[in-house]
C-alpha cells in the first residue's frame, strides 16, 4: 500500500505577489465592500433575491455548487483509505486543500446570507434544535466536517512548523479522522440534495424525487474526482510542474464507472416515477435538463478509451464538463425548475455576482499562498 | 485487477445500500399530520365577500405593519400580493365581460391570501431552529423572531408562498400571519375576521367551520339561509376568554358553490378553510395532494438519520477499515 516511494509534500516556493494574487486581492476587496452595504442595508439592497426566489446563487453557487467542488478531499481520501488505493495518496494534500477552502467559505456564504445572522448560534443550542429539519442535519454536519478537515490537514502545518511530536500523537488516530472525515460529507452532501424533497410540486418532477439524496451523493463524489483532475492540471500548468498521470488516468476511469452508475440511477428514477416524458417538448426546463445530462454523457466521448485517459488536456475537459453538470443538477433544482406559482422572476444581480466571486478568488488566493509556503503539493524533482 | 474489481464491488454495494435506505421510506413513511381537535382558524366564503379590504387595512393595523405603495401618488396601502409587511390581501378574478359574481366565464370574484395553518407546515419542518412552530393546542403556526436565522428555508418550502422575508431591512425578520394571537389574551380574534361586514370571514374552530362550510354547500343555490358574523362558536381555547359580541348573524342568500372545501383535504388538510364559486385553481389556490411533503422529507431524514443508528454504523465501518489501511506515520513514517 502506501509504503511505495511517493514524493514527500514541499513547499512549491516562488513570489506571493503577482497577477494572479494581486487580481484575486482585487475582486476579494470590492465583495468586501459589497458586504458593507448588505450589513447596513439589508439583503435587498445589493442582491436580486425576492420572496419567489428566497434562494440565489449565495445559496445554490456559493453553498450547493461550491461544497460540491470541495469534495476532491473526501473522494480522493475514501479512494486512499477506504479503498485502500494507495498509489493515489500524492494527491490527497493538494485536494484536501482545496476541499479546506472550499467548506470554509461556503459556511462564509451561508453566514452572509443569512437574514438575521446575529441569531446562528441557534443552530447549536439544543433547545432550538429541529432534528426534523434537513437543514439542520446539514449544517450540524457541514460545522463538524470543517473542523475535522483542519484536524486532516494539521499534519501540513505540523511539518511546516517543526512539530513532530504533535504529529506523531494525531497520526495515531488518524484513523477515525478519516473515517468522520468520509462519514460527514456522505451526510451532507446527500443532505443537501434532500433539501428541496419538502419544497414539493415546486420542484419540476424532473428533479422532484425521494432519491435526489442519492443522485447529491454520487455526484458529488464524481465531482470530487472532477475537480483532482481540474485542479491538477491547472496546478502543473501554473506552477510549471509534471502532471501526476500515472495517477490520473486510472483515477479517471474510476470516475467514469461512477458517472455509469449516476446516469443508470438518473434515469431509472425518471422512469420508475414516469417522468421521463416531461424531458421531451421545449421548455427551459427541458433544455437544462438535456444539457445536465449532456455534461455526463460527454466525458464517454472525451474519455472513455485508455489512449484517451492518456491525454492531460481530455482529462482537463472531462473534469469541467463533469463539475458543469454537477452544477446544472444543483442549480436546475433550486433555480430553473423550481416554481412558487406566482409572477416573480429571479436573476443575479451584478453585486450578487461579484460577491460571489469574491467568494472564489479567497479560495484561489489561499490556495496560492498554502501551496507555495506549506508542504502540500509533492516535491518536484530534477524532471521538471 | 482483483483489487479494482474489488473496489467496483464495493462501490456498487454502497450504491445498493443507499438506494434501499431510500427506498425503505414507503414502509416506514410517517404519516401526514392531522388538524388538532382545538385547531382555531378562519373560513373563507369567497361568494360573501364584496372585496372592501376592510380585513387587509385592520391586518395592517393589527400587526404594526406600515403600508406598502404600488401607485404613483403614494397616497394608499396598495400591495400586490402578500409580503414581509403584508400578511393577508385580497386578491381578485376576473373573466370576460365581468358581469357575474362568483362566475367562471364572465365573471368575477375575490380570493384571500393569508397563512392557511397547515396540519402539517412545511416551514414548521423545514425550520433549522425551531423559529418557525405549531401550536400543539390551537394548531397556530407561530414565529419567533429571537430565534430565527434568516435562512428563508420557509419562504422557499410553503407551497401557498406564505411566509416572507423583509429584504429591505437589515434586521429584516419572516412575516406571516399567526391568527393575531397576540390579541387573544384581551379577548380579540383574528382582526380580519373580527371586523368583516359580511361574514365572508369567519373566526373559529376549525372543526366547527368545516361543519359550517358543510352545511352552505348542502343548501340550494337561491335559497335563503342565515350567514353568521365574525366568531363561530365558541371557539374555546386555553387562557381565553372572548370579548361578548352580540349576534350579528344575517340572512342572505345562497350561492352557487364549487363543491369543494379547499384545505379539507389540501396538504393533509388545514386550518384556514375556503369556499369559492369558481374553481379553487383559477383563484389562485394550488392543486396540491392529500399529504404534506413535511412527511415525505421526514421519512427520508428519519430513514437515514433516526436514533443516529445508520451514521454510528458506517463510521464504526469506515473507522475500522480506515484504521486497517492507515498506518501511524504512514504519511512521512517511511522516511522514503
Amino acid at each position: 500500500m502506501s509504503t511505495q516511494h511517493h514524493a514527500k509534500p514541499a513547499p512549491v516556493g516562488g513570489p506571493l505577489l503577482n497577477a494572479v494574487t494581486l487580481t484575486a486581492g482585487i475582486l476579494i476587496a470590492i465583495m468586501a465592500a459589497i458586504l458593507v452595504v448588505r450589513l447596513f442595508y439589508g439583503l435587498g439592497s445589493v442582491t436580486a433575491l425576492n420572496d419567489g426566489y428566497p434562494w440565489g446563487i449565495w445559496i445554490v453557487v456559493d453553498v450547493m455548487i461550491g461544497s460540491a467542488f470541495a469534495c476532491g478531499g473526501f473522494s480522493v481520501a475514501m479512494l486512499v483509505y477506504i479503498f485502500n488505493k494507495g498509489e493515489y495518496h500524492p494527491l490527497v494534500r493538494p485536494a484536501l486543500l482545496a476541499s479546506l477552502f472550499g467548506y470554509t467559505l461556503a459556511g462564509v456564504a451561508v453566514i452572509v446570507d443569512l437574514g438575521r445572522w446575529w441569531n446562528v448560534w441557534n443552530m447549536y443550542w439544543p433547545w432550538s434544535a429541529n432534528p426534523n429539519s434537513v437543514m439542520f442535519e446539514v449544517a450540524i454536519c457541514i460545522t463538524l466536517y470543517i473542523i475535522v478537515m483542519w484536524i486532516e490537514f494539521a499534519p501540513t502545518f505540523f511539518e511546516k512548523f517543526g512539530m513532530d511530536a504533535a504529529k506523531r500523537k494525531l497520526s495515531k488516530i488518524m484513523f477515525i479522522i478519516i473515517a468522520l472525515g468520509t462519514l460527514l460529507p456522505m451526510m451532507h452532501q446527500s443532505s443537501l440534495g434532500t433539501l428541496w424533497v419538502v419544497l414539493g410540486a415546486q420542484v419540476h418532477p424532473l428533479w422532484q424525487t425521494p432519491l435526489v439524496p442519492l443522485l447529491f451523493l454520487l455526484t458529488a463524489i464524481i465531482m470530487g474526482y472532477a475537480v483532482v483532475l481540474f485542479e491538477s492540471c491547472v496546478a502543473s500548468s501554473a506552477y510549471r510542474r509534471s502532471i501526476e498521470m500515472n495517477l490520473l488516468t486510472p483515477m479517471a476511469k474510476v470516475m467514469l464507472g461512477l458517472v455509469a452508475a449516476y446516469i443508470v440511477v438518473r434515469f431509472g428514477d425518471l422512469i420508475w416515477r414516469g417522468a421521463l416524458g416531461l424531458a421531451f417538448g421545449f421548455s427551459l426546463e427541458t433544455v437544462m435538463f438535456w444539457l445536465e445530462m449532456a455534461c455526463f454523457f460527454a466525458p464517454f466521448l472525451l474519455i472513455g478509451t485508455e489512449v484517451q485517459r492518456r491525454s492531460p488536456a481530455r482529462l482537463f475537459l472531462a473534469g469541467i464538463v463533469i463539475m458543469l453538470g454537477g452544477s446544472l443538477l444543483r442549480l436546475n433544482g433550486f433555480l430553473i425548475g423550481y416554481n412558487t406559482g406566482g409572477a416573480y422572476q429571479y436573476f443575479p444581480s451584478l453585486t450578487e455576482v461579484l460577491v460571489t466571486v469574491g467568494m472564489f478568488s479567497i479560495e484561489v488566493l489561499g490556495y496560492i499562498i498554502i501551496t507555495r509556503r506549506f508542504p502540500v503539493l509533492p516535491r518536484e524533482e530534477a524532471h521538471a | 485487477m482483483s483489487t479494482r474489481r474489488d473496489f467496483l464491488k464495493r462501490a456498487l454495494a454502497g450504491t445498493i445500500v443507499g438506494a434501499g435506505a431510500t427506498a425503505g421510506n414507503v414502509a416506514l413513511a410517517r404519516e401526514t399530520y392531522k388538524v388538532p381537535p382545538g385547531g382555531l382558524g378562519l373560513l373563507y366564503d369567497a361568494t360573501l365577500c364584496v372585496g372592501c379590504k376592510a380585513c387587509v387595512a385592520a391586518c395592517k393595523e393589527a400587526n404594526g405593519n406600515p403600508p406598502e405603495f404600488n401607485t404613483v401618488d403614494q397616497l394608499w396601502d396598495t400591495p400586490l400580493d402578500t409580503s414581509g409587511n403584508t400578511f393577508n390581501i385580497i386578491k381578485m378574478y376576473r373573466n370576460g365581460t365581468m358581469e357575474k359574481k362568483d362566475a367562471e366565464t364572465n365573471g368575477y370574484s375575490f380570493m384571500k391570501t393569508s397563512c392557511l395553518h397547515c396540519a402539517d407546515p412545511s416551514c414548521v419542518s423545514a425550520c433549522p431552529v425551531s423559529a418557525m412552530t405549531k401550536n400543539p393546542v390551537t394548531g397556530i403556526v407561530e414565529y419567533n423572531p429571537d430565534k430565527c436565522i434568516g435562512c428563508r428555508y420557509c419562504v422557499a418550502a410553503c407551497p401557498f408562498g406564505i411566509p416572507k422575508y423583509q429584504y429591505n431591512d437589515p434586521l429584516g425578520r419572516i412575516g406571516k400571519c399567526e391568527l393575531c394571537n397576540h390579541r387573544h389574551k384581551d379577548g380579540h380574534y383574528s382582526a380580519c375576521a373580527e371586523v368583516c361586514p359580511t361574514g365572508a370571514t369567519l373566526f373559529g374552530k376549525t372543526a366547527d367551520l368545516l361543519a359550517e362550510a358543510r352545511r352552505r354547500l348542502a343548501l340550494k343555490p337561491g335559497e335563503i339561509t342565515t350567514y353568521p358574523r365574525g366568531r363561530l362558536g365558541d371557539a374555546a381555547a386555553p387562557n381565553v376568554n372572548w370579548r361578548v359580541e352580540p349576534d350579528q348573524s344575517y340572512e342572505g342568500v345562497v350561492a352557487n358553490y364549487q363543491q369543494h372545501i379547499y384545505g379539507e383535504k389540501e396538504y393533509g388538510g388545514t386550518q384556514v378553510l375556503k369556499l369559492s364559486g369558481v374553481p379553487f385553481e383559477k383563484v389562485g389556490m394550488p392543486k396540491l395532494p392529500p399529504y404534506s411533503s413535511a412527511a415525505t422529507s421526514e421519512t427520508i431524514q428519519h430513514t437515514l438519520y433516526g436514533g443516529l443508528i445508520m451514521p454510528v454504523a458506517v463510521l464504526g465501518a469506515l473507522a475500522w477499515v480506515a484504521k486497517r489501511n492507515v498506518k501511524p506515520e504512514a504519511e512521512e513514517g517511511d522516511k522514503s
